[in-house]
């Protein structure tokens, strides 16, 4: 009863041994083990209905698929290792901050649509990002943008397969997107965390 | 060849930084290769995971019951159908941007595809829970996509309104 007034938001736990957030943690995570539980039933059931030789060519064809990524997740990494090491603090949380208005959210939007690469690259910058000072609003901006509007995946994969007429509409709908969803996630961030705010 | 520009692109941006922080001093050079290697070797695992056994889901989701309601007339139910399927497609661009085509070709309405195209670009569970939880802070994942859960209603609506593609 008498600690009842002690009861201060604690602080979340892993913040003590996580000197610098954002950055890659813990080696397993339940989403792993989703993930986990989720290949091992459909390799099952791939087994129950094609037998060994259908889960032996995913299989092979899979790998494959992994060996080309690896030094593209190489590069990714080193991207956001580099940021995270070149870009000044102050600067980046004034451009990139949580008072950093619609230019913010501007520039987060340039950053995604101009930024090379995939996923692999994305996130890892993104997470360097907010390390050095961005906030999510300019974040979010950067990672839907990047999702949306860049032309990695765009280039690659949509083009070929679902035509310009269908890609370049699709892109110019899109063209909005990034800065209204950083915009609402500041609008919900600070509502949300008002202790978070400087 | 689209692939050989992009890595092209990707390893010319990796130089180019690294000679920026190589000017700053050998030290962080060597402390930001060594913080982007330590990064490598803990997300190889997951990766490994996910794209050995992407392969395994895309295999057994039933293709059709993603396409399946997409029509023209299909309307705002449609429009939701879709992004319910987005979200739910598994492996990488290549299924998603096919069942996209798929649709499109089995006469579904171009709102209802941009909506799951916007969908699947911005939730398919299977990038959220591979690449994007594990780089950045789960807080931030969840955060991102549930509030990006109004926009391919909204991408729909502004189809709808200009009627293209």
């Amino acid at each position: 009863m008498s600690e009842l007034p002690l009861k201060d938001p604690a602080p979340a736990a892993d913040a003590t041994d996580e000197p610098r957030p954002g950055r890659i943690r813990k080696p397993i995570g339940w989403s792993m083990i989703v993930i986990a539980v989720l290949v091992a039933v459909s390799a099952t059931l791939v087994w129950r209905r094609d037998g060994i030789d259908g889960v032996l060519e995913i299989l092979t064809h899979d790998l494959a698929l992994f060996g080309g990524i690896l030094p593209r997740v190489l590069a990714g990494c080193l991207l956001g290792a580099f940021i995270a090491e070149i870009l000044p603090h102050e600067k980046v949380s004034r451009s990139l901050g949580p008072n950093s208005g619609l230019k913010g959210l501007l520039i987060g939007t340039a950053f995604g649509a101009i930024l090379p690469g995939g996923p692999f690259t994305a996130y890892p910058v993104a997470s360097a990002l907010l390390t050095v000072g961005a906030d999510f609003g300019a974040t979010i901006a950067m990672v839907v943008s990047w999702t949306l509007i860049g032309y990695g995946r765009a280039v690659a994969w949509e083009l070929p397969i679902m035509g310009t007429d269908f890609t370049l509409w699709r892109i110019v709908i899109s063209l909005p997107l990034p800065v209204l969803a950083g915009a609402l996630g500041r609008f919900v961030y600070v509502r949300m965390y008002p202790k978070a705010a400087p | 060849m689209s692939a050989l520009i992009i890595d092209i692109i990707l390893w010319a941006s990796v130089a180019a930084l690294g000679f920026i922080a190589w000017q700053r001093g050998r030290l962080i050079l060597t402390t930001a290769v060594r913080e982007g290697s330590m990064d490598f070797i803990n997300i190889v695992p997951r990766i490994a995971l996910g794209v050995i056994g992407s392969g395994y889901i895309a295999a057994v989701i039933p293709q059709e019951v993603i396409t399946g309601w997409l029509g023209p007339n299909s309307g705002w139910l449609g429009v939701l159908t879709a992004v319910i399927g987005g979200a739910a497609t598994p492996g990488g661009p290549v299924v998603g941007f096919s069942l996209g085509a798929v649709a499109l070709k089995a006469g579904g309405g171009s709102p209802q595809v941009i909506a799951y195209v916007v969908a699947w670009a911005l939730f398919a569970f299977q990038r959220l829970l591979l690449w994007e939880i594990p780089f950045m802070p789960a807080r931030f994942v969840w955060f991102r996509a549930a509030v990006s859960v109004p926009f391919p209603f909204l991408a729909a609506a502004i189809a709808m309104a200009i009627g293209r593609p």
